[in-house]
């Protein structure tokens, strides 16, 4: 067998890694250069052989590193040496890095698979079809910045793999950068995005200068390795540098209070929701924890706060969830949510609990974003079809994202409504699901170290069984809503496989961390020293599958039950959720998201764009243009100019020369009456000299 | 006799001279003043040499009477010139350089 010997070969095997962020680069220059002459199909199967072959070896890596779990650093290239700062281009293999690169070129190359079936389509819908190869272009630079991401070695080469996701991610969130709300929708989100992510990554930069002012080196190894040390010279760096990674992570991963761009992402493509922002890039704020686990386990106060930020954004956005129509949307704010569990699990140090999470949740929630893909383009192809047929008025604004006009599509798309199920249930934590196993595991391990967090997260928990169950039941069940919905078609083969892939690694992903086994955590802690195995709480796990189901229950009253009575009701007079009956203003709050975006326009961006325009008309143009350059400089410059040509150049430098003119003239006018041309009176100058002489030579 | 008789003759033969020279509006009387004004000076030289006994003063005389002769030449040939030009030898009539 070749992973055997793979295995036992030794570690020349990890020399292979660099390859991880080359043979996307590979794919993605192949399909600039002749992309443009080959066909879809062929742009598509490119992309996503770049993708299979990092996956590949990222397998081989995993292989090599069962054989020898201390890993490896594969240096490449210097690139920056400036006095003490020496960082470097290298590679870290070692069990961390290797599982965020299986998880990030497995599911990549699923995902990959599945564009070349829904970007068919999205092309083609939205009328250009020439953006087929820049999609996978794209895709294919972010499997490779997010490579750089996972396998940096030092903080350095990490922020620049940090800013490449991001830059992929605003590329892609502004894929139909000219569409959206007012032309322009798609472009603001994108815009939101990356400023967003800016402001995190402010933070992230200080959080790495003062590591490099402590540490005076950016090398993983090195810093954790001084890390006693320096925690024991200086406490109060430790806690700067940790607090302010933890506002990159809130940027990265979407937390409190950086959250807002996510659910705005969902304007780019669905695979690219699923992707960056479901699987793999808004987890790179967790795994940079998990990363730094040496550093947090150092200060016990940063811990608190992580955690406490994890817990309440998983609560605050699953409540949010709860109040959205729109099926991506949904999808989006869980996705906060779950990233909120991983958050407050790496945060309180339970950091196999955290990634094994990460890792589920990349295989449950990129199905469900597919899916919701699926379902949206089903529904566009049943809206189009009923376009066709005339029964519907063509130009009707029709919002096939709007899980208001779904319902019923169960039996029009069998496939894709079980595989739906499954991430449904996997997300919402039901036996044996892989969602049941990781959640529980922090769940678990947050009741013996972070109580409040527990509390927090257990409701969270059972809002996450809640707005999936709602999802569902509005989706797949009842009658159609809308002639759109009813005429609903399945979707191609290249969507659906990758489907029934992730459906199957979300119920057997559960097996990679079984309670009493923990192989995930043991495979961890090759890297992570201090890890402890998750205790299995039954109460827990009972109390949380209670949560649950109950969440399940509920829904099933309220969203089968009651809905299909409500159907009856007139639409003038019906509610458009049986919600909104039963909580009134709470489910207003839910649905506006607590008004954070408002709140941010009224308090931040609002008086930021008063003090700008403050800054541009008066300071910028009034002061700065008008006063000081235009009257001051050249006003004053001018009446210099003035002065010195009039007064001072004509007046005085010329007055000098003139007068000197006229003094000589005056002068030479009276020496002129001596120049009689009389001989007779030059002789007696003559005599009359001699004689003054000669009386000097003699009275002398 | 005494030799400041020579020096009061030649000093008043001199000032003579020089009244001459300041005072006539003719040509040839100004020059005529300025060949007695030479031959006071000629006989202060003498009456010195004789004093002294050297031959300096003698032999001075001698360059004197020469460069007079040169001048004599040079001036009349010169109030012919202006005589040929101006009809006139008054020196104050010819007084064109003025400034």
């Amino acid at each position: 067998m070749f992973f055997q010997e793979v295995a036992t070969a030794g570690p020349q095997f990890f020399n292979l890694v660099p390859l991880i962020v080359f043979i996307p680069i590979i794919g993605l220059l192949t399909n600039i250069l002749i992309g443009g002459r080959l066909g879809e199909k062929v742009v598509g199967a490119i992309a996503s052989t770049a993708s299979g072959l990092a996956f590949l070896v990222a397998v081989l890596l995993a292989v090599s590193l069962l054989g020898h779990p201390e890993g490896a650093v594969v240096p490449l290239a210097n690139w920056i040496s400036i006095g003490e700062l020496n960082a470097r281009w290298a590679f870290q293999v070692d069990s961390l890095s290797v599982t965020m690169m299986l998880v990030v070129a497995g599911v990549g190359t699923l995902i990959h698979i599945y564009s070349i079936g829904y970007m068919h389509e999205d092309v083609r819908l939205n009328g250009d079809p020439g953006r087929f190869r820049r999609f996978f272009v794209y895709m294919n630079l972010f499997i490779a910045a997010m490579m750089v991401l996972v396998s940096a070695d030092n903080y350095l080469m990490l922020f620049v793999g940090w800013e490449g996701v991001g830059l992929c991610s605003y590329l892609l969130i502004g894929f139909w950068f000219e569409k959206g709300a007012d032309g322009i929708g798609n472009a603001i989100a994108a815009k939101k995005a990356f400023v967003t992510n800016r402001i995190g990554d402010f933070g992230f930069l200080i959080a790495a200068f003062i590591l490099f002012w402590a540490f005076r080196t950016f090398n993983f190894e090195e810093v954790f390795a001084a890390a006693p040390q320096v925690a024991a010279a200086m406490p109060g760096a430790i806690l700067a540098i940790t607090l302010f990674m933890l506002v990159g992570v809130t940027g990265k991963s979407a937390q409190i209070p950086l959250h807002v761009w996510l659910p705005d992402a969902m304007a780019g493509p669905t695979p690219v929701s699923a992707l960056i922002h479901a699987a793999t890039m808004v987890t790179a704020g967790v795994y940079l924890i998990a990363r730094s686990h040496t550093l947090y386990a150092l200060v016990p106060e940063a811990q608190a706060i992580v955690a406490l930020v994890g817990g309440v954004t998983a609560l605050f956005a699953a409540t949010i969830a709860v109040g959205q129509f729109d099926i991506k949307r949904v999808l989006a704010y869980s996705t906060i949510s779950q990233l909120g569990f991983m958050v407050a699990a790496v945060g309180m140090g339970a950091i196999a609990a955290g990634m094994f999470h990460l890792v589920a949740h990349a295989f449950f929630k990129a199905l469900l974003f597919l899916g919701s893909g699926s379902v949206i383009q089903g529904v566009e192809h049943g809206h189009h079809h009923a376009e066709a047929h005339g029964k519907k008025k063509p130009g009707e604004r029709f919002d096939p994202q709007d899980m208001r006009n779904m319902g019923g599509l169960r039996t029009r798309m069998r496939l894709t409504f079980w595989v739906y199920l499954i991430g449904a249930l996997a997300l919402a934590g039901i036996f044996p699901l892989v969602g049941f196993w990781s959640k529980d595991e922090i769940l678990a391990e947050s009741l013996l170290l972070q109580p409040t967090v527990f509390w927090l997260l257990l409701v969270a928990a059972f809002f996450t069984a809640f707005y999936m169950g709602r999802q569902v039941f509005l989706v797949f069940f009842g009658e159609p809503r809308s002639q759109a919905a009813a005429q609903a078609v399945e979707s191609p083969a290249s969507m659906t496989v990758p489907l029934v892939v992730l459906a199957f690694l979300s119920i057997f992903g559960g097996l990679l961390n079984l309670p009493g086994l923990h192989t995930f955590t043991t495979w961890l802690e090759h890297t992570l020293p201090d890890l402890h195995p998750g205790e299995f709480i039954l109460v827990v796990a009972v109390g949380a599958s209670i949560a649950a189901l109950a969440g399940i229950l509920l829904t099933w009253l309220l969203y089968r039950r009651r809905y299909e009575d409500m159907q009856r009701i007139p639409p003038a007079r019906r509610p458009d959720d049986p919600l909104r009956q039963v909580l009134g203003p709470v489910f207003t709050v839910w649905e506006n998201k607590y008004w954070v975006d408002e709140l941010y326009w009224t308090v931040i961006l609002n008086p930021y764009v008063a003090l700008s325009r403050f800054l541009a008309d008066v300071v910028d143009w009034r002061f700065w243009h008008d006063w000081f350059h235009d009257t001051l400089l050249w006003g004053g410059y001018n009446r210099l100019s003035t002065f010195l040509a009039c007064a001072f150049d004509l007046g005085i430098i010329d007055g000098i020369a003139n007068g000197l003119a006229s003094a000589t003239v005056r002068f030479a006018g009276g020496l002129r009456r001596i120049q009689t041309g009389y001989v007779r009176n030059y002789a007696l100058s003559v005599f009359l000299g001699v004689i003054l002489l000669i009386g000097y030579l003699i009275l002398r | 006799m005494p030799v400041s008789y020579y020096i009061v003759l030649s000093a008043v033969l001199f000032t003579l001279g020089a009244l001459g020279v300041l005072i006539r509006r003719n040509a040839l009387v100004i020059f005529m003043s300025v060949e007695l004004m030479l031959n006071a000076a000629n006989l202060a030289f003498v009456a010195f040499s004789q004093l002294y006994g050297t031959l300096n003063g003698q032999i001075f005389v001698f360059f004197v009477m020469t460069v007079a002769a040169a001048e004599v030449a040079v001036g009349l040939a010169l109030i012919v010139a202006i005589f040929r030009t101006k009809h006139s030898i008054n020196v104050d009539e010819i007084s064109s350089l003025k400034g």
